[in-house]
């Protein structure tokens, strides 16, 4: 790929713009096989990040009345029933004492914090930017809900919020285009106040069986191999690592998963692309276009003026 | 299976085992843009294209063309970015857009062209219209020339660089529809508000702009394969139809009584401007129903997989 195809580079060809304030970079590893579908990490990301309620609606799907990652979600965890075996020689998890293979997943979705992150690369005021640990932060001072980073996710994490403007807001300049919302976008910053102060991401804090856990993410990926060699050791059914591996389509997760079945079947792309991998091409694509309009109008002029 | 599900589905397994998804619940999101879109996807072709008719009308010496082209795009240069700034959440941050360059980001690049395309084309209106400063005029003529080609197919890259199905897959077909689509409605437009004996050019413009288009819409829609599905459903169908109608009509017209009749001409050139702008809201509105069902997402994403296995 050129340098085009790889705009924020490898972590090591990231733009070393931190110098000696650059630190390790961190993630999530959130293992959901010991996730209990608790949802302790939705409540404390809402709390510490004074997100605002965005509707108590039930779903009737299984016990998520969450429903999806949002502009007011930023954490979100799946519920998924499935008539599968937990374990490969058929020990079946029982309900009501019947003989039917049951097995309940539960998975703490996130912003996956790209190595190639789709929404930082589309963001066209440098409101979305990297940090010195390598996370993908929105600067909400600087958003102006243009919201081209939200169909450039491949992942459908960020979103704009749709609130309604109160009256301490500052007056729009432009008062007819005004919107009466926050039109800006929101998403995980992976705490990156805590960060700062040196505290772990609210979520991991909270979570009580560390599904979530929190660490740089060299150390996590080698702590995620070994988890996923004593669950195959056990003979689980179908662990795999979702995320882990810098050479997939984004570069790998600064978040990844340990999951039990396809992604898809969490609501997860089984093979995201960044879009910008694609774009040294659209751009030769796009001038070509260009000159063919310029030489086909040209081409009009040539049976003369009637 | 026999649990009775809340979901209604009556079983257990209605998630995991057999559907590729977690309650049929998208994966991308949609894109949150609203009408302003593709009426600007619209306005920006018109500009572009008008752009490059005027220069050439002008150098080969059709004043009279030049000058409708100039005024038409200019009026469109100067629309576009009110409805650009319109659609933002915070339209008071507009400025924010001119604060970096990212050549990652269609939408800083485009930022930046209609910024130029805009400013030149207006300039050079403006200086026609009172008539002083004819070296300045010419520059400006001169820089909105050049704006006007990527002005009219950066959009398409602006679409294709998303995760949105129908339109990344498309990512070698949209520039070139976009740009086909923009010859004939400036075209069209220059026909409506030209004299017939000097408005040669662009209703040649026109009728081959939409041949052109008629043809990459198909392409595109057959190489979309499965995705390209959503063409053929709801809103998008509807207005892709509308499209191809009106867009047909409109040609044929202006190529069988075009330059006779002044009549045929308006109405020719109006049929196309409609079908154009409903060939934006086609590809508009099928992003959004591509990104609202998880199988245009999981199954190429599969198929890909697949395809990278049996490499191995
Ligand atoms: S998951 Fe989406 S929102 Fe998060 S960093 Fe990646 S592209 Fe950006
Ligand atoms: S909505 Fe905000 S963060 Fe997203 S691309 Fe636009 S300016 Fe950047």
């Amino acid at each position: 790929m050129s340098a085009l195809a790889e705009p924020t580079g490898a972590p090591a060809a990231w733009p070393n713009t931190y110098g000696d304030e650059a630190k390790p970079r961190m993630g999530f590893f959130t293992d959901t096989t010991v996730c209990i579908g608790c949802k302790a990490c939705e409540v404390a990301c809402k709390e510490w990040n004074l997100i605002p309620e965005d509707g108590l609606e039930w779903s009737g799907l299984s016990y998520d009345n969450t429903g999806e990652l949002s502009a007011n979600s930023w954490r979100h965890v799946a519920f998924v029933e499935q008539a599968k075996p937990l374990k490969l020689d058929g020990e079946l998890a029982t309900a009501d004492g019947g003989p039917e293979p049951l097995r309940w997943l539960m998975e703490s979705d996130v912003c996956k914090h790209c190595t190639h992150a789709g929404c930082l690369d589309a963001c066209p005021t440098g409101s979305l930017f990297r940090t010195e640990f390598g996370t993908v932060v929105v600067q909400e001072d600087i958003c102006n809900g243009c919201g081209y980073c939200v169909p450039a996710c491949p992942f459908g994490v960020i979103d704009k919020r749709d609130l309604p403007r109160s009256p301490d807001d500052a007056p729009l300049a432009l008062p007819l285009l005004g919107k009466k919302e926050d039109g800006r976008v929101w998403k995980c910053t992976l705490c990156y106040d805590r960060l700062k102060g040196g505290h772990e991401p609210a979520c991991a804090k909270a979570c009580p069986t560390d599904s979530i856990q929190f660490g740089e993410l060299d150390e996590l990926r080698g702590r995620a191999q070994k988890r996923l060699e004593k669950l195959e050791a056990e003979g689980w059914n179908g662990p795999r690592l979702y995320g882990e591996d810098p050479d997939d389509g984004v570069g790998g997760f600064g978040a990844f998963f340990l999951l039990l079945d396809e992604p898809e079947v969490y609501g997860l792309p089984p093979d995201p692309v960044v879009p910008t991998a694609q774009l040294p091409r659209l751009w030769r694509t796009t001038a070509l276009a260009a000159a063919a309009v310029t030489v086909g109008i040209a081409a009009a002029f040539l049976g003369g003026r009637e | 299976m026999t649990y009775a599900h809340p979901n209604g589905n009556g079983s257990i397994t209605a998630v995991g085992t057999t559907m590729e998804s977690y309650y049929g619940k998208p994966i991308v999101k949609e894109p949150v843009w609203k009408a302003e879109i593709p009426w600007y996807l619209f306005m920006g072709g018109v500009a572009g294209a008008a752009s490059v008719l005027h220069g050439l009308a002008r150098v080969t010496g059709n004043h009279r063309l030049a000058r409708s082209c100039l005024y038409i795009g200019a009026v469109a240069d100067a629309v576009s970015p009110v409805l650009l700034i319109s659609d933002l959440g915070r339209p008071e941050r507009f400025l924010n857009m001119l604060r970096v360059f990212k050549v990652t980001s269609p939408m800083s690049v485009g930022s930046w062209i209609l910024v130029a395309s805009s400013g030149a084309s207006n300039t050079a209106a403006a200086l026609e219209g009172l008539g002083i400063l004819r070296p300045v005029k010419w520059l400006a003529e001169a820089a909105s020339f050049v704006t006007g080609p990527p002005l009219a197919t950066y959009t398409g890259a602006l679409l294709a660089n998303t995760a949105i199905p129908v339109w990344s897959e498309a990512r070698d077909e949209l520039p070139w529809v976009f740009g086909a689509s923009a010859a004939a409605s400036a075209g069209a437009a220059a026909t409506v508000f030209t004299p017939a004996d000097a408005a040669g050019p662009a209703r040649r413009a026109a009728i081959a702009g939409v041949a052109v288009e008629l043809g990459l819409v198909q392409a595109m829609e057959r190489k979309l394969g499965f995705v390209g599905e959503v063409y053929r459903q709801g809103e998008a169908g509807r207005y892709g139809r509308v499209s191809k109608l009106c867009t047909a009509a409109g040609a044929g017209l202006l190529a069988l009584r075009g330059k006779r009749s002044r009549a045929a001409a308006v109405t020719g050139g109006a049929l196309v401007l409609a079908g154009e702008l409903a060939l934006r809201w086609s590809v508009f509105k099928a992003g959004f129903q591509s990104a609202r069902d998880p199988r245009y997402t999981v199954r190429p994403q599969k198929e890909r997989l697949q395809k990278k296995g049996a490499r191995r």
